[in-house]
């Protein structure tokens, strides 16, 4: 990773690979690698000791159940966001040093793979796991259901996602990232600017990772078309779930486009294809509407299935049904239609004139209103209701707040000529933190207090609960007010260092908010390690929040099974209906339930695909070509065993049910 | 409120059968995939005009290869419906027959295509010519390779077919694989019409 990168050579063994690519002159590397070395052996040591590598593999690792892959995805989430956040940290530093003449810490070749990483990582890697993580989770216990329409394509998705996460960290110490932006807009992600493994690293973590969120996406959404409860209408679902297939549908139609507009630029940088080049007819703003189509509904993949996590929050902890259920639902597939014709308010100064840039600033306004309708859902909600100010229901509170803030500098963005003032600045950069922050990453932790108790059976700890809330609350503050300032006064994004020091104050109040932020991190981390401590004093039953919808009719934490019997549904709240009637499940008739088998399947293609990804990188072509060839040969194979299932016994039912009454 | 009045729930008389959520599972993968092509199609709309001073369509493309090519691509279609129709009598020969015609049908498809793909780079009109034929392989290329996905499937499912006769499993796959051919072959009308016979107009 120094300024100048090695020399391209070829070897038929290790493609373009040589000991060069290894970064032992650059100290903050060898020290991360250090660091993650020594506590990646500890762990080892700590697992072989407790004798834990069995029951990892087993339990959880070949695992198909959707409780374990949804704790594996927020498992992920959060150790992704320690790496997405470390980027934070050096970029935040480095813009607080680097005024008037200095040159700060990091030089640009390193600093701009810092701000892609960082992007990279906090969209694909932990805001994906974590609204994947929470949908696969809760969803299928809200409709009833014992596990997802595919099991083992879940397990599958999984680890396909882990795979690209894999490749994006392992870019770290072999080779290079990316320098290019999230986005990696051509031509300068084109190999004629981008030349070295960090543009194919970025290519190809993605494009694998993107495999697995499709076909999640298609999973879910059969799930919930197909596995209801009987009697369970589409519109009596608890909203969380409407969210859900909502989200999936937008998975679904959307990560198409850029699985097929990167494979485009793979061809552009592979096989000198001219998508998106300057010379022979290429156009780069094909890719630019392209990545855009996709990238638009991205963020409501990402915020919608949060907003059903604030809809339960919000009802549990009013006591009352959702304020205004059915325009919540239409609001959010109004998101959902309209988030695929606001695509170019992305980029209003690309030139297409007057027209086009009014349409696409209107239908950016318009998204507005729906999103006007379920923030007075949530407060009529609210209102003369009983509100309990948990844990869950503080971070909805600071999201309504918070968001509604991001809502408002959105629209700003949409009248195209302020746009074109403010592109680019940082500006934008402090809209949009503005609402994946107060949005995705709040409800991420709402989501995390409410369903805590469900998942492991007892409490987390309210003090360590709230300390994190107000540290990420006031420092998001602090870290971004001066953004959006800085961004009025024409401050562009990306930029390593600047002359203006008139500047520097500002960095350095949101370098001080980084460091609340980082505080708050720590109380969340503090707070897994207390809770887990402390955990026989706060175990709870299955209901410990008084809740409304049916993921809480299971013990906690849930059966394998989820539901020892299945269930007839009538009307919405089915829990609550549930104990309105004074429902008891009954202790005796059980019967064998009919539950998918672990496969390792998905495990060892995802392991394949990651090598094959790297031979990709480097070039190695014969191991790219062995690789590929064994995925297929163990996909075909897969389909050879039909073999799938299993009967859980009468007794084994019955012991569990005893043990779950006794708590 | 209204529902609450009607709401209730109870422990299901029987135990509940799910109907396979794998034709609907599909489906929706073939719209996804659908889409995939949309945005290449998208892209030879955009793109297909950037000869760079290289040759056009009008230049390259020959109607009665192409129209040859097609017509056994749609045949390949007849012939996986006169399959299921055997399945669907439980005649395991009979399918396993026009499985392999349809198998044969379409590899005579793709030897075509890649004859034609190994003709274009020949005369110097590769991808790497121009934007058009960057945008022209791809979307040509795509549909070719989901063939071949398609063809390896389809012996994969003869060979489970012959192992196992046409059970349940088998016949939910044939379904499955059948209703991928037929998205391919509708695919391929739109290819056929748009990148072939309107840029011969």
């Amino acid at each position: 990773m120094a300024n100048a990168q090695p020399a391209e050579t070829f070897s038929p063994i290790f493609g373009r690979l040589t000991f060069e690519w290894i970064p032992i002159h650059e100290p903050i590397l060898v020290a991360t690698f250090a660091g993650v070395a020594l506590g990646g052996l500890a762990v080892l040591a700590l697992m072989t000791y407790f004798k834990l590598w069995g029951p990892l593999w087993r339990d959880w690792i070949v695992s198909v159940d959707h409780k374990k892959i949804g704790i594996m995805y927020m498992v992920l989430g959060f150790v992704m966001m320690i790496r997405g956040f470390a980027d934070a940290l050096m970029m935040r530093a480095q813009q607080a040093m680097a005024a008037g003449g200095s040159e700060g810490w990091l030089p640009p070749h390193h600093y701009d793979q810092v701000f892609t990483a960082h992007g990279v990582i906090m969209i694909f890697f932990v805001a994906m796991p974590f609204v994947t993580g929470i949908m696969n989770y809760v969803m299928p216990m809200q409709i009833g259901a014992r596990d997802v329409a595919f099991p083992f394509l879940n397990n599958f998705s999984f680890w396909m996602t882990v795979s690209g996460a894999l490749l994006v960290n392992i870019s770290l110490f072999i080779g290079e990232f990316a320098r290019v932006g999230w986005l990696a807009f051509p031509p300068l992600s084109g190999s004629s600017y981008s030349t070295g493994p960090g543009m194919d690293y970025y290519l190809w973590a993605l494009q694998i990772a993107g495999v697995g969120t499709t076909l999640s996406g298609i999973n879910l959404i059969a799930t919930v078309l197909k596995m209801r409860a009987p009697g369970m209408k589409l519109m009596d679902m608890p909203i969380f779930t409407w969210t859900a297939l909502i989200t999936n549908v937008l998975i679904v139609a959307a990560f198409p486009v850029l699985t097929a507009t990167l494979a485009l630029l793979t061809l552009d940088r592979y096989a000198d294809f001219h998508f998106f080049t300057n010379d022979f007819g290429g156009n780069a703003m094909m890719y630019i509407n392209l990545i855009w189509i996709w990238g638009h509904p991205e963020v409501y993949i990402l915020i919608i299935p949060c907003f059903g996590v604030f809809s339960e929050i919000v009802s549990t902890f009013s006591r009352k049904p959702i304020f205004g259920y059915k325009t919540m639902v239409w609001a959010t597939a109004c998101i959902m239609v309209l988030s695929f014709v606001v695509w170019l308010h992305h980029f209003f100064t690309m030139g297409s004139g007057a027209s086009v840039n009014t349409f696409f600033g209107i239908t950016t306004m318009i998204i507005a209103v729906p999103t006007g309708v379920k923030i007075f859902n949530w407060l009529f909600t609210m209102y003369k209701g009983s509100v309990r100010l948990e844990v869950p229901m503080l971070w909805t509170i600071g999201f309504l707040v918070t968001f509604t803030i991001g809502g408002m500098t959105g629209v700003l963005l949409a009248v195209p000529p302020v746009d074109f003032q403010l592109h680019n600045t940082l500006f934008l950069i402090a809209h949009f933190h503005n609402v994946i922050i107060g949005g995705v990453v709040f409800a991420v932790y709402a989501a995390v207090s409410y369903w805590w108790p469900k998942a492991f059976g007892f409490q987390m700890s309210d003090k360590w609960g709230k300390r994190s809330f107000w540290f990420w609350f006031i420092g998001f503050y602090v870290a971004f007010m001066p953004l959006y300032a800085l961004g009025l006064m024409g401050v562009t994004r990306r930029m390593n260092s600047y002359v203006d020091a008139g500047w520097q104050p500002y960095f350095i109040i949101a370098a001080c908010g980084a460091v609340l932020i980082l505080l708050g991190i720590a109380c969340t981390f503090m707070n897994f390690y207390v809770s887990i401590r402390d955990r026989k004093k706060n175990l709870v039953g299955g209901d410990p929040w008084d809740a409304r919808t049916l993921e809480w009719a299971t013990q906690s934490p849930p059966a394998p099974y989820n539901f020892p019997f299945d269930l007839e549904v009538k009307g919405r709240e089915a829990f609550w209906t549930m104990k309105q009637q004074g429902f008891k499940w009954p202790t005796e008739n059980y019967k064998p339930i009919h539950m998918p088998k672990g496969t390792a399947t998905g495990v060892v293609l995802s392991a394949i695909a990651m090598i094959f990804g790297f031979a990709m990188v480097w070039y190695i072509w014969w191991l790219a070509i062995l690789s590929f060839a064994a995925m297929v040969g163990i996909g075909i194979a897969h389909t050879f065993n039909y073999k799938r299932d299993y009967y859980i016994p009468v007794d084994e039912v019955a012991a569990t049910e005893a043990k779950g009454a006794a708590v | 409120m209204s529902h609450s009045q009607t709401a209730s729930v109870r422990v299901a008389d029987h135990e509940v059968h799910h109907a396979s959520p794998t034709p609907i599972g599909f489906w929706i993968y073939l719209m996804s995939d659908c889409i995939i092509f949309g945005a290449l199609f998208a892209t030879y709309a955009v793109l297909g005009g950037g000869f760079a001073g290289g040759p056009g369509p009008k230049d390259l493309f020959e109607p009665g290869f192409v129209a040859i090519e097609t017509a056994l691509l749609l045949f390949s279609s007849i012939t996986f419906g006169l399959a299921m129709l055997q399945a669907d009598k439980g005649k395991r020969d009979g399918t396993m027959m026009w499985l392999v015609i349809t198998g044969l049908l379409g590899a005579g498809f793709i030897a075509m295509e890649l004859y034609e793909f190994r003709h274009l780079i020949h005369i110097g009109a590769g991808p790497d010519r121009s934007a058009f034929l960057s945008s022209f392989f791809a979307l040509v290329g795509t549909h070719g390779l989901h063939v071949t996905g398609g063809i390896i499937w389809l012996v994969t499912l003869l060979t489970q077919i012959k192992a196992h006769g046409l059970t349940t499993a088998n016949m939910r796959r044939l379904g499955t694989l059948s209703m991928f051919w037929h998205f391919l072959d509708l695919i391929w009308i739109g290819v056929f019409s748009f990148v072939y016979l309107v840029r011969l107009i």
